[in-house]
């Protein structure tokens, strides 16, 4: 069951990430191994999400260093990630299935992503893979959303604020998704302000202003 | 099991045939420029057919422009593009293929329609074909450069005008010899293959050069 | 009357009415266009071209009627939001659309063997282009807002703003000096034209008229059908959600 990843290590060192002029995310250092979560706590401004966005290859470094060991060589940091952000990324003029068919033709490389229905009932939306993504409410959108993370296979998921707008089973079925990943041998970054039960994860605290040091893992 | 350009391609195609998509309204846009100059200028036939080349590239231009600014806007709105940053494939090959459904589904009208608007301003025959033929050539080259400003006003509120004041110049030399293309096809002292090899020139130097230049804006936005 | 503003009671009316309309309808378009082709006379002038008349003159005349009763759904709409008036608003939009572009089409055939050109800017072609391109922009409105009684709104908004164009039409052939020939059937002191073209030309004017009802009616009823349906879909998402937090 272990090490169904080849990445096997991600290695933040003296990370910063300027926005507007301004340095947001600064020295930021963590070690994330195969099967470790890391949550990024602070309040509203404190940077997660320009962290998480930085890590995932949609913001440029301007300072430090990220590193990954392990998984192909070829293969660069963000077609190793999936992020689930704000913003849910469905079409609502599609189907749920659609939606997901969609992305899992995007994100994989090879024949490996598993079906649309499959995944929809774990999040337990199995009888609503036909609806228009319009049809369905926020909670329901951001279940299909997460159902992403199991249509294709990948090593590192990075989770912005991943359990808004989701009621309390379905936070338990995102629970144990982690807990299978990271049994799998997958990696977990994740910002957030409720408890996402992610047992044993390492906290960075962002702090209350920005130019508060980020703790080491 | 499908490609993932395929894949996106179909995708693009059903989103714009769908509600809002805006593929037909395009099409309507264009007809309302074209029927608006005769309102302007004047009922005279014979002006209208002299000058029926200018307005109806005049039209095409304004409408390609105008449905693609939305082009990068909602999948940048609706957390799309970033996901498609994180795609095993090139972002300049989602470019492309969005940049070619999205011709087809709004440049392609233009071109199949733009002859029965030839006949309201009284176009001759082989004017008529000659218009057809030079928008099927130039249309292109005015979709990927449209793409460009589209890339570069896709993180921004009210993008769409500025997005019109960058790319527009650009289009200068698509417009001209577009329009001596339509004009040659009537006679003339220049033939007209050569205006049309220029274009189609323009479009393919477009298709290869734009992607590379939006692919570049898109990763450049600070979203 | 009001009995049948009911949307289940209208779908049984609609439901027993549309073979009737439809029967009735084949029917006349057959012995108009019988009486068309066969017994019409040719025109000492314009030879057997004339003959698009009894496509064109009705179609024009159902491309102003189908923009009327759209308008009148449309007060229904505004002052008694009425779901059944909203249908109907939505319903008759691509018909009239497809009537105006018929009515322009058959024009252009026509100008082109009587003035030597497709097409002219005169008063009434070009109000009958805007009358077009009005219809047009309702479809695209009503596409583009998801909502549907919201839709409705906005639609019956511009279907009253675009409403002067009717008269525009109307008046153009008497207000302006034009190409295209002035009111022949409804005019005073009696119609113009011939008994021999007359009556081709009201059996087709009737067969038309039915033939916008029938497809009319079937539009409305597809449309509080489709409306039926998104309720339903969107009441059973929103029920599985209620039984996942039960179970």
């Amino acid at each position: 069951m272990n090490q169904a990843f080849t990445l096997t290590s991600l290695l933040a060192r003296g990370l910063c990430v300027d926005r507007g002029g301004r340095t947001i995310v600064k020295n930021i250092n963590f070690d994330l191994r195969a099967g470790e979560a890391l949550v990024a706590l602070g309040r509203n401004g404190a940077g997660k999400s320009t962290l998480l966005r930085a890590i995932a290859g949609f913001l440029p470094l301007s300072g430090g260093q990220l590193t990954h060991t392990g998984g192909e060589v070829e293969i660069s940091l963000p077609e190793l990630c999936h992020y689930v952000g704000h913003a849910d990324g469905l079409k609502s003029a599609l189907t749920a299935a659609e939606n997901l068919a969609f992305w899992a033709h995007m994100l994989t490389r090879s024949n490996d992503a598993s079906s649309p229905e499959l995944a929809l009932q774990r999040v337990g939306l199995k009888r609503l893979a036909e609806f228009p993504v319009a049809y369905l409410s926020a909670g329901q959108k951001r279940r299909v959303a997460l159902a992403r993370l199991f249509m294709a296979p990948r090593p590192l998921w990075i989770l912005d604020e991943p359990a808004t707008a989701l009621d309390v089973a379905s936070q338990q079925v995102l629970a144990q998704a982690f807990a299978e990943h990271r049994a799998a041998g997958g990696m977990i970054i994740a910002a957030t302000h409720a408890p996402l039960g992610l047992i044993d994860a390492t906290t960075l605290d962002l702090g209350s202003t920005p130019s508060n040091l980020g703790g080491n893992a | 099991m499908r490609s993932p350009l395929s894949a996106l391609f179909w995708r693009e195609l059903r989103i714009a045939r769908s509600v809002g998509g805006g593929g037909a309204m395009s099409l309507v846009f264009f007809l309302i420029l074209v029927s608006l100059t005769p309102f302007a200028i004047g009922p005279d036939l014979n002006l209208l057919s002299r000058i029926g080349p200018a307005i109806l590239w005049i039209a095409a231009l304004l409408a390609t422009l105008l449905g693609l600014d939305r082009l990068f806007q909602v999948d940048a709105d609706d957390g799309s593009l970033d996901l498609l940053l994180t795609a095993s494939t090139p972002l300049e090959l989602i470019v492309v293929v969005k940049c070619v459904a999205h011709w087809i589904a709004t440049a392609l009208p233009l071109v199949i329609a733009s002859p029965l608007l030839g006949l309201t301003l009284a176009m001759e025959p082989t004017s008529l074909a000659g218009i057809s033929l030079s928008l099927l050539a130039g249309t292109p080259a005015l979709t990927m450069l449209g793409a460009i400003g589209a890339a570069l006003t896709a993180g921004l509120r009210r993008g769409g005008l500025l997005m019109a004041v960058l790319i527009l110049p650009l289009t200068t030399p698509v417009l001209i010899f577009g329009v001596s293309s339509a004009a040659a096809a009537t006679g003339g002292t220049v033939p007209f293959h050569i205006p049309m090899l220029i274009l189609s020139g323009l479009s393919l130097a477009s298709l290869a050069g734009a992607p590379f230049a939006a692919a570049a804006a898109l990763r450049a936005r600070d979203a | 009357m009001l009995k049948y503003a009911n949307p289940t009671n209208f779908l049984a009316l609609a439901g027993r009415l549309i073979p009737w309309l439809a029967a009735a309808t084949a029917l006349l378009l057959t012995a108009g266009l019988c009486l068309t082709f066969f017994v019409a006379p040719d025109d000492y002038q314009q030879g057997s071209s004339v003959k698009i008349m009894y496509l064109h003159v009705p179609s024009a005349w159902l491309s102003m009627m189908c923009y009327v009763i759209m308008t009148s759904a449309a007060l229904g709409t505004i002052v008694w939001r009425h779901p059944l008036a909203d249908a109907a608003q939505k319903a008759a939009a691509p018909l009239g659309a497809v009537f105006t572009l018929l009515c322009l089409v058959t024009g252009s055939l026509w100008g082109k063997p009587m003035w030597g050109t497709w097409w002219v800017w005169d008063a009434r072609l070009t109000s009958v282009l805007v009358l077009f391109l009005i219809y047009l922009g309702l479809i695209g409105l009503w596409q583009t807002i998801e909502e549907p009684a919201q839709a409705a709104r906005a639609a019956a908004i511009l279907t009253l703003v675009g409403v002067v164009n009717i008269p525009i039409i109307k008046f153009s052939v008497d207000w302006w000096n034009t190409l295209h020939q002035p009111a022949s059937v409804f005019k005073l002191g009696g119609p113009a034209i011939s008994g021999s073209m007359l009556w081709p030309l009201l059996i087709m004017a009737v067969a038309f008229t039915l033939l916008f009802l029938t497809l009319h009616l079937m539009a409305v009823r597809n449309e509080i059908l489709r409306r039926r349906l998104r309720r339903l879909s969107i009441d059973a998402a929103h029920a599985e959600e209620k039984s996942e937090a039960t179970a």
